[in-house]
């Protein structure tokens, strides 16, 4: 193959493009790991700013975890149950529906997040409680659950095999778990991924909706970038990075399995 | 066990009929076929028997004694085969076939010397541990057959259980099904759209159109003696001979034929095979196309009646399309039904 102008610009742009997005994370995470980061990396590499971050954030940390659980719990026994009503009774109600729970992507999630400070704002134990955040992020979460299902149930022949359950003698709710939750698996997996993705990443509506005492992950990175040095927040940014990745890579690894089954 | 219908109809919200009032019964370890049209209501029949639609007020379903009308599906064990087999993707062979007796909590000892001796039944055996996904279509309707019957249930309904394979796997899986229902020496249902499935397979047929029972007999009675245009066409494709009656005689475009003594019907059906080349034959017409199947020749001739009328010629040799023929059909083959109501 030779490398013709064309051909030379195209890897030129690529080459330039992954550059601009690569080389502000690799500097950001040495940062996070050099003693000092005005001096260089000559002055040596450390672990103490990730131990700090801990010292200062874990708090943080593990409220995300924890919300990213209790938020995949809610879109589970919510998302699923409705993705299964979605897809037994097709009709236009149904895509009314279905657009009705999509309406929180469209709708910025500032916005979502002041509808909720003026429903809420006024009840001050769950206005300060962690559950005031939960109902934000399962709000903006829950349409990528349902939609996850709803797209692999949709595409197998849930009418025959549930009647065929039903002659063989099972009642609606073990059609449910036999049949319908393990065959709608590669759906489910694709969407809690999502969730779980999505809600430790989001920093909008979260923003809004944090007081000092309950910080997420992205809301004390906001933080630290903020109020301490930048080894610190460099730190931390490494460490929404390995939290994060994985993650991202695992959605992307099962949606894509989704979608092979629907398709 | 016997199963009895009463005055079964299916209306459905947009007011459409798909079955109209209809009475029928089955034998204890009788195969029933309900043959028809796509759209003549014998599916909704079916789904009737098995639960799965509501049937109109004054309905009566019935097995043996027990009234079953408004029993739930899974209460009312049934067996069935669907169309498209609906064998569940995430199970295995086994487990497919396992899982009738597994949620109505049979013991699991028990469950699986069931499971075995249906796998032998349905020749199953070495595919047990497979994922049904990996499955050829005849074995998939062996293990949904497998399935509906392992449970023991007290009928079986089948929904079209040869259409969803190839043609040529069809023909020799017909024969296979008809042996394999009469071993299980179960009272049977099953629908078709192809006589010839209903013929092969059938103790007896009912014939629908238009949501309406026809005509119930056996396969030969049907062929024979049809009671209506519409059951003489579409088993054994009788052919129409359209013409005036005069004095005992069919008046025909190709010559006139003399009808069977006594008859009071108005259309006059013959089928191919009584349709015979013959020189002294008090019909003439011309060939038009000739077609070699193997051990005979199938010909059409023009001018008999208005369209083509086909003969099945068993000779060595048929004439050539061009050619002027003359044709003879003996007054005992004719088939004189009365006008269709429709």
């Amino acid at each position: 193959m030779r490398l013709t102008l064309p051909r030379f610009l195209q890897l030129a742009v690529t080459l330039l493009t992954a550059a601009f997005l690569i080389v502000p994370a690799i500097q950001s995470i040495v940062a996070g790991l050099t003693v000092n980061y005005f001096r260089g990396l000559s002055s040596g590499l450390t672990l103490r700013w990730v131990g700090e971050v801990w010292r200062l954030y874990a708090d943080s940390i593990l409220l995300s975890m924890g919300l990213a659980v209790a938020c995949l719990g809610v879109t589970l026994v919510i998302g699923v149950p409705a993705a299964y009503a979605l897809a037994k009774n097709p009709g236009r109600l149904s895509r009314i529906l279905e657009e009705f729970i999509s309406l929180p992507l469209a709708v910025p999630g500032l916005a979502l997040a002041l509808a909720l400070l003026q429903l809420y704002g006024s009840m001050t134990g769950f206005r300060t409680s962690w559950t005031f955040i939960l109902v934000g992020h399962v709000l903006y979460t829950l349409p990528f659950m349902v939609r996850s299902v709803l797209a692999v149930l949709m595409a197998m022949d849930l009418k025959s095999l549930e009647e065929s359950a039903a002659t063989l003698g099972a009642s609606a709710a073990t059609r449910f778990r036999t049949i319908v939750v393990p065959n709608a698996m590669p759906g489910i997996l694709a969407g809690a991924l999502t969730v779980v993705t999505l809600s430790i990443g989001e920093f909008n509506l979260t923003w809004m909706l944090h007081t000092p005492y309950l910080k997420t992950l992205p809301v004390g990175l906001a933080d630290s970038y903020a109020s301490m040095r930048l080894e610190i927040a460099s730190a931390y940014t490494l460490v929404f990075f390995v939290m994060i990745v994985p993650l991202l890579m695992a959605m992307q690894w099962a949606t894509d399995r989704a979608q092979r089954i629907s398709r | 066990m016997t199963l009895t219908i009463r005055n079964a109809s299916k209306t459905y919200p947009d007011g459409t009929r798909a079955l109209l009032p209809t009475d029928l019964t089955v034998g204890q370890g009788e195969i029933l076929s309900l043959l028809g049209p796509s759209g003549c209501g014998k599916t909704t029949l079916l789904r009737i028997i098995a639960g799965l639609e509501t049937p109109d007020a004054g309905t009566e379903v019935r097995f043996d004694d027990e009234d079953v009308t408004r029993l739930a599906v899974e209460r009312r064990n049934v067996g069935m085969v669907f169309q498209s087999y609906a064998l569940f993707p995430n199970m295995s062979v086994r487990a497919n076939i396992g899982y009738g007796l597994k949620v109505r909590k049979v013991p699991r000892a028990e469950r699986e010397q069931r499971v075995d001796e249906v796998l032998a039944l349905c020749r199953l055996g070495d595919y047990a541990e497979r994922a049904v996904t990996a499955l050829s279509g005849g074995q998939r309707q062996r293990v949904a057959l497998a399935r509906a019957m392992a449970p023991r249930p007290r009928i079986l309904l089948l929904d079209e259980p040869l259409s969803a394979l190839d043609a040529a796997l069809r023909d020799s899986l017909r024969d296979e099904l008809a042996a394999m229902l009469r071993q299980f020496r179960i009272t049977a249902v099953f629908v078709t759209h192809d006589q010839a499935e209903a013929l092969a397979i059938a103790d007896r047929i009912a014939v629908m159109s238009q949501g309406r029972m026809q005509q119930v007999g056996p396969p030969e009675e049907l062929y024979r003696t049809p009671v209506s245009s519409f059951v003489a066409r579409f088993i054994g494709n009788a052919m129409p001979l359209p013409g005036s009656i005069v004095d005992g005689r069919l008046v025909l475009p190709g010559g006139h034929l003399p009808l069977p003594a006594g008859t009071s019907g108005t259309e006059v059906f013959v089928r191919a095979e009584d349709v015979h080349l013959d020189d002294a034959g008090p019909l003439a017409g011309t060939v038009e196309t000739v077609a070699f199947s193997g051990g005979h020749y199938r010909i059409g001739i023009a001018g008999i009646t208005g369209e083509t009328l086909f003969a099945t010629h068993p000779g060595r040799q048929a004439p050539r399309p061009g050619d002027s023929v003359r044709l003879r059909i003996d007054a005992g083959d004719l088939l004189v039904l009365p006008q269709d109501r429709s």
